[in-house]
């Protein structure tokens, strides 16, 4: 198949991956059609985080290839800076820049990478804002931000780069119960952007009414994949099963 | 006892030579160190082993020696070569001396800003040098500005041994006041005095540094 064909935003070929003696990537491949929300579940230690922190090379592969958008990601003459601005990523610890307000921690990057003028970046950063509901937090410091708020920020700092793809990575993880309904809301509108989107996440609602496709993971590999629907009524695997009454019976 | 305090007033002037003299000393050589340490703090934590080798020589070495024995060779040895002079022998030698305890305390800082953070910023498409130079380093430096504070009050009394390649700081007026007028006691006090004021000016300079860069607003 044409792994540059247009319509396939990531493609993941026979991935592996070692930490040590630890195979924490067995020969995965999965291709994430354009405009899609893939959800990743699976229990801890399946190496979801891992495979989604490969597709932007924040994470080395042993073997295999991972194409995003037509670039294969792990080449050696790959300009990974260039490609990384085309992929946001939001992760269980917001990891907000404690120095700087929240309207510089979102205009940072479109400035200093992507050469905006400062007014341009600020204006879109600021209706960024406004649109996950933050409008009047602009001027303060992350610190003085609820978690729920801080990762809708952090949100906001991937979506300034306009990206292409998005990765979100078990985003409401580290997040008080009462917290994570704003963050979801946040993620939800997102996805019926048409913007493709790959999901880590152990929320199981969540995840069978935003996703496209569940890929479930277990032991390195993926067990499953499934539209939403038909994985959740009929999970095919005895693991993905015992993984389904455990999560669904919290 | 008998105390003479006139002779302090006396030579009021030749003090504020001298406290001329420390203050430029120090100041150059922190000129000198806050670079240089910065610099080599940021080789310590680089990929690059070569890199990481040269700063670990450096701050070793620079680290091993006594200042006395650094500041003589520099000014016998280096000094006739690139005909330094005691004075720029002097900033040469305090502030290649105390790079090498900046360069600990920026690798210090640096290794306490969590690895998110330099994560986020190379996700975002920055550049090793730009996530160092917008994201790690300033938290770094506002973190380790305790440390780096007491590292320049090091800097300040350690001047003192630059009358030693014939520098006529504050020390050295001490010094060759005592010699001549034999009220070692009022001077030795009053220089002690004034090395205080120096030192307790700068740290609350950097107290309010700290304030005013502080991330928990």
């Amino acid at each position: 198949m044409d792994t540059n064909s247009g319509d396939v935003m990531v493609s993941i070929r026979g991935v592996s991956k070692h930490f040590g003696h630890l195979e924490v990537l067995r020969n995965v491949s999965v291709d994430v059609p354009r405009s899609t929300v893939f959800g990743f579940i699976g229990p801890s230690g399946a190496g979801k985080s891992t495979l989604v922190r490969t597709v932007n090379a924040l994470e080395d592969i042993d073997s295999g290839e991972i194409w995003v958008d037509g670039v294969s990601v792990h080449a050696p003459g790959t300009n990974l800076n260039r490609l990384r601005t085309e992929i946001g990523l939001v992760s269980q610890s917001f990891n907000l820049y404690p120095h700087l307000k929240v309207l510089d921690n979102i205009t940072l990057a479109p400035i200093k990478v992507k050469g905006r003028p400062k007014a341009e970046a600020e204006e879109r950063a600021r209706a960024l804002l406004a649109s996950l509901g933050l409008g009047d937090k602009a001027e303060v410091y992350p610190t003085r931000l609820s978690g729920g708020q801080q990762q809708r920020v952090a949100i906001a700092r991937a979506l300034a780069m306009e990206p292409r793809l998005m990765i979100f990575d078990e985003p409401t993880s580290a997040l008080d119960p009462e917290l994570i309904k704003e963050v979801l809301d946040a993620i939800r509108g997102l996805a019926q952007t048409g913007i493709t989107m790959l999901l880590v996440t152990h929320e199981m609602h969540f995840a069978r009414e935003i996703c496209d496709r569940i890929v479930f993971m277990a032991g390195g590999e993926i067990l499953e994949s499934a539209p939403p629907e038909e994985f959740f009524a009929h999970p095919r695997t005895q693991r993905a099963r015992e993984f389904l009454s455990a999560m669904l019976d919290r | 006892m008998d105390m003479n305090w006139a002779v302090i007033y006396q030579n009021l002037p030749l003090f504020m030579g001298g406290v001329r003299m420390t203050l430029t000393i120090s100041f150059m050589a922190l000129l000198v160190s806050i670079p240089i340490g910065t610099v080599a703090g940021l080789m310590r934590v680089a990929r690059s082993r070569p890199l990481r080798a040269v700063a670990a020589v450096y701050v070793e070495f620079f680290r091993g020696v006594p200042l006395l024995v650094l500041l003589i060779w520099i000014f016998f040895v280096l000094g006739r070569f690139m005909r330094l002079g005691p004075y720029w022998s002097a900033i040469t030698g305090l502030g290649i001396f105390s790079g090498a305890f900046v360069a600990e305390i920026v690798r210090a800082g640096i290794q306490s800003v969590p690895r998110g953070q330099s994560e986020a910023a190379r996700a975002s498409g920055m550049t090793y040098f730009q996530m160092m130079r917008y994201v790690v380093l300033p938290q770094a430096l506002r973190k380790v500005l305790p440390p780096m504070a007491s590292q320049f009050i090091i800097l300040i009394k350690d001047s003192s041994l630059v009358s030693v390649i014939s520098i006529v700081d504050l020390s050295m007026v001490a010094k060759n006041l005592v010699a001549t007028t034999f009220r070692s006691i009022e001077i030795w006090t009053f220089t002690a005095l004034l090395y205080f004021c120096i030192t307790y000016g700068l740290s609350q300079v950097i107290a309010l540094c700290e304030r005013k860069f502080r991330m928990d607003h």
